[in-house]
C-alpha cells in the first residue's frame, strides 16, 4: 500500500487496521483496512460523519478496542502485540480527550484528585511533587489552581471541564494525544477558546495530535493534514489547505459543499439528493461511497479503489477522482 | 411589508430554581410576517428554546410568563387549552431537535401521521392514508407505503426528522417553528433537511422561525435574524445587514469566533473570553459587557434598550455600536 506521509520516521504508523465486531449473528465492519502515518509534531485531522468508524479507529490505536487485524506502530513499537504492563507503560505516552467533558470527569472527585490520578497510577508517590505538577498543568490550561483543586466537576461549565480534561491528559507529559470530538459539545464562543488552547498546548508540550471531528471547519483550523473517512475506509488524505481547495474524492467535495457558510451572499447550493450512508453491517461492494456518488459506474461496484497519489502529498481512493 | 402573522410582545419567562428565579427570556419583542423566515441565533442557555416554547404555550408548569403572543389575530397567552390544542399542529407546527423524542416510539409512522390528519382535518381513514403517503413522498422518503408500517427506531436520524417534518407540514400550518432541526444530524443530511424545509416553505407560503446556534445555518436561509444573548434579543436585522453591517459587538464576536473553511490552518481564532452570565443573578448593565472589548463604565451600570437605537428594520441593544465596516467585507 502507498505511504501517505512525507515523513520517513512517523511517530504513529497505522498499517492496514481492521476492526470488526459482532452484532447478533452479523458483523459490523467499523474499520476496514485503514493505513495512515502521523509525523512527530504533526496534527492529523480525521473527519467523517457519524458511524464512519473514526472514533473506533481512535480507540483501536490506543488498544482500548483490540483491532481484528493490522498493526499500530507507535514510535516503532507494535501496540497490537503488547499486553499488560508493557502496554500500560506505553499508554503513558499517549492520551485521549473525549467529546463530553462533563461525563469524562468523575462527579464525586475533586478536580485536584482527578488531574493527579494519572500521576498516582504511574507511580509518582511524593504528594508535594504531584501537587506541583498538577498546579503547573492547571495554570497552563488557564485555570487558577488555588481556586479549582478543591472543587467538584459540577461547579464548572462545559468549557472549563474540557480544560480540566486537557490538563489531566497533559499531566504525564505525553507525546501523542488523540482528541475525539473535543469541541463538538461546546458553544461557538467557548469552542474557539478550547481550539486555541489545544494549539498552544501542542506548541508548549511538543505534542503530536490525532484530531477526530465531524466539523470540517474545526478540523481545518488545527490540522496540518486531513484524512477523510467514509464507512470504515479512508477516502482521501492530504495537506489541509490543498485538500479543501482541490478535493479529489467526490465524498470530500460533497462534505465541503454541505457546510453552511456564515455569509448571506453564499447561496446554499441545492444539494443533489445523495441519500444516506449505508449500514456498516452490509457495506456496498467495491467503493463504499458508490451508492451516493454521482460518478459511480460498474468499475466502482466491482473493484475496491486503493489510495493513490493525485497530487503531491494528496491521496484519494477513487476510480474517477475530481483532479 | 407583508402582513404580520406572529407578534411577540414584551414576552418574559421566569423559571423558579433553588438558587432563585431564572430569567430565561427577558422582555423580547419580535414579529414574523406571513411567508417570511426569521432566524433566532444564540448559544446554549440564551433563551431561544424557552422563547419558542413561550410562543407555543408549551412552557414548564412552574414557569411564569408575561407579555402577549399574538398569532393570526389571537392572543395565545389568553387562549383556552382546548383552543390551543386545536391550533397547535394545525396552523402552528413545530419540529424539534431530536426526532427520536418527538415521535412516539411505540406507534408506527403511519399511525402518527394519520392520527394528526384525522384529528385536525377530519379526513376518513382512506383519505388520511392517501395523504400520508403523499406527504412522506414530498419530504423525500423512499417507498412511503412501506414506511407507514414502520416504527421510528427502524429509521435513521435523517429519515426520522423527515417524518417529523411531514407530520408538522401535514395540516398546512401558517407558521412552522423549527428548533435546532438539524443539530442532531450529519452535515450532508443537514443540507438535505434545510433544503427540504426551504422548498416546502416556498411551496406552501408558510412562515418559519428557524432556531439555531449555527450562524452558518441562518445565513443563506432566512430573511431576518434575531441574535439572543442572556435571554434578550441584542440585535435584529435583515439577514444581509446582520452579517455585513452588524452593530452589536456580540454578533461580531460570535461570527469572528467561528472556524472558517476558507481560513488557513493554524490561524488563531478571536475567542470571546469568559462565559455568559448566570441567569439567576441579573446583571445591572448590558449582559454582554463583562466580555465586551468595547465596554465602558456606562455599559456596566445601565441596560441598553433594543428599541432605542437603530432603525425600525435594524435594531441593536448597545451604547457603543460598531460604526466602521471595512468595505472589504462587502
Amino acid at each position: 500500500m502507498m505511504q501517505q506521509s512525507a515523513s520517513q520516521n512517523p511517530l504513529l504508523d497505522v498499517d492496514n487496521l481492521v476492526v470488526e465486531y459482532p452484532v447478533g449473528a452479523r458483523t459490523v465492519h467499523a474499520v476496514s483496512g485503514v493505513s495512515l502515518q502521523i509525523a512527530r509534531g504533526e496534527t492529523l485531522g480525521l473527519v467523517g460523519e457519524s458511524g464512519c468508524g473514526k472514533s473506533t479507529l481512535g480507540r483501536a490505536v490506543l488498544q482500548l478496542r483490540r483491532p481484528t487485524s493490522g498493526k499500530v506502530l507507535f514510535d516503532g513499537h507494535d501496540l497490537t502485540a503488547m499486553q499488560g504492563d508493557t502496554l500500560r507503560l506505553m499508554r503513558r505516552r499517549v492520551q485521549l480527550i473525549f467529546q463530553d467533558p462533563i461525563a469524562s470527569l468523575n462527579p464525586r472527585r475533586r478536580i485536584g484528585d482527578i488531574v493527579a490520578e494519572p500521576l498516582v497510577i504511574s507511580g509518582v508517590t511524593d504528594p508535594t511533587k504531584r501537587k506541583q505538577l498538577v498546579d503547573e498543568v492547571l495554570s497552563a490550561v488557564g485555570l487558577d489552581p488555588a481556586l479549582v483543586v478543591g472543587r467538584l466537576p459540577h461547579e464548572f461549565s462545559g468549557g472549563q471541564c474540557q480544560r480540566i480534561c486537557i490538563a489531566r491528559a497533559l499531566v504525564l507529559n505525553p507525546e501523542f494525544i488523540i482528541c475525539d470530538e473535543p469541541v463538538s459539545a461546546l458553544d461557538v464562543s467557548i469552542r474557539a477558546q478550547i481550539l486555541n488552547l489545544l494549539e498552544e498546548m501542542k506548541a508548549r508540550y511538543g505534542l503530536t495530535l490525532l484530531f477526530i471531528a465531524h466539523d470540517l471547519a474545526v478540523v481545518k483550523a488545527v490540522s496540518d493534514r486531513v484524512a477523510v473517512m467514509y464507512l470504515g475506509r479512508l477516502c482521501e488524505v492530504g495537506p489541509s489547505e490543498q485538500l479543501f481547495a482541490r478535493p479529489a474524492h467526490p465524498y470530500t467535495a460533497l462534505l465541503i459543499e454541505a457546510i453552511p457558510v456564515p455569509d448571506p451572499d453564499v447561496r446554499p447550493t441545492e444539494t443533489v439528493p445523495v441519500g444516506e450512508p449505508p449500514s456498516p453491517i452490509a457495506p456496498p461492494s467495491g467503493c463504499r461511497f458508490r451508492t451516493r456518488c454521482p460518478r459511480a459506474d460498474a468499475q466502482c461496484r466491482d473493484v475496491m479503489p486503493e489510495l493513490r497519489a493525485v497530487a503531491p502529498g494528496q491521496f484519494a481512493a477513487c476510480h474517477h477522482p475530481l483532479i | 411589508m407583508t402582513d404580520t402573522l406572529l407578534s411577540v410582545e414584551n414576552v418574559a419567562v421566569e423559571l423558579p430554581t433553588p438558587r432563585g428565579n431564572l430569567r430565561a427570556v427577558d422582555h423580547v419583542n419580535l414579529t414574523v410576517g406571513a411567508g417570511r423566515t426569521l432566524g433566532v441565533v444564540g448559544e446554549s442557555g440564551c433563551g431561544k428554546t424557552m422563547l419558542s416554547r413561550a410562543i407555543l404555550q408549551l412552557l414548564p408548569k412552574k414557569a411564569k410568563l408575561s407579555g402577549r403572543v399574538m398569532f393570526d389575530g389571537l392572543d395565545l397567552v389568553q387562549l383556552s387549552p382546548e383552543k390551543l390544542r386545536k391550533l397547535r399542529g394545525r396552523s402552528l407546527a413545530v419540529v424539534f431537535q431530536d426526532p427520536m423524542t418527538s415521535l412516539n416510539p411505540v406507534l408506527t409512522i403511519g399511525t402518527q401521521l394519520i392520527e394528526t390528519l384525522q384529528e385536525h382535518l377530519e379526513l376518513d381513514q382512506a383519505a388520511a392514508t392517501r395523504r400520508s403517503v403523499e406527504l412522506l413522498a414530498a419530504v423525500g422518503i423512499p417507498a412511503p407505503e412501506q414506511r407507514l408500517k414502520q416504527y421510528p427506531h427502524q429509521l435513521s436520524g435523517g429519515m426520522r426528522q423527515r417524518v417529523a417534518i411531514a407530520i408538522a407540514l401535514s395540516c398546512e400550518p401558517k407558521l412552522l417553528i423549527a428548533d435546532e432541526p438539524t443539530t442532531a444530524l450529519d452535515v450532508t443530511i443537514q443540507a438535505q433537511i434545510l433544503d427540504l424545509l426551504a422548498r416546502e416553505q416556498r411551496r406552501r407560503h408558510m412562515a418559519m422561525i428557524l432556531i439555531t446556534h449555527d450562524l452558518g445555518v441562518v445565513a443563506g436561509r432566512t430573511d431576518e435574524v434575531a441574535v439572543m444573548y442572556a435571554g434578550r434579543v441584542v440585535e435584529r436585522a435583515p439577514t444581509p445587514a446582520l452579517f455585513k453591517k452588524m452593530r452589536m459587538p456580540y454578533t461580531e464576536a460570535l461570527l469572528a469566533a467561528l472556524p472558517r473553511i476558507d481560513a488557513a490552518p493554524h490561524t488563531p481564532l478571536p475567542a470571546i473570553s469568559g462565559r455568559p452570565p448566570d441567569p439567576t443573578r441579573p446583571l445591572k448593565g448590558c449582559s454582554f459587557s463583562p466580555r465586551c472589548r468595547y465596554a465602558v463604565a456606562r455599559c456596566h451600570s445601565e441596560k441598553p434598550d433594543l428599541a432605542q437605537a437603530g432603525t425600525a428594520e435594524h435594531q441593536y441593544a448597545c451604547f457603543h455600536p460598531i460604526e466602521n465596516h471595512a468595505d472589504a467585507s462587502a
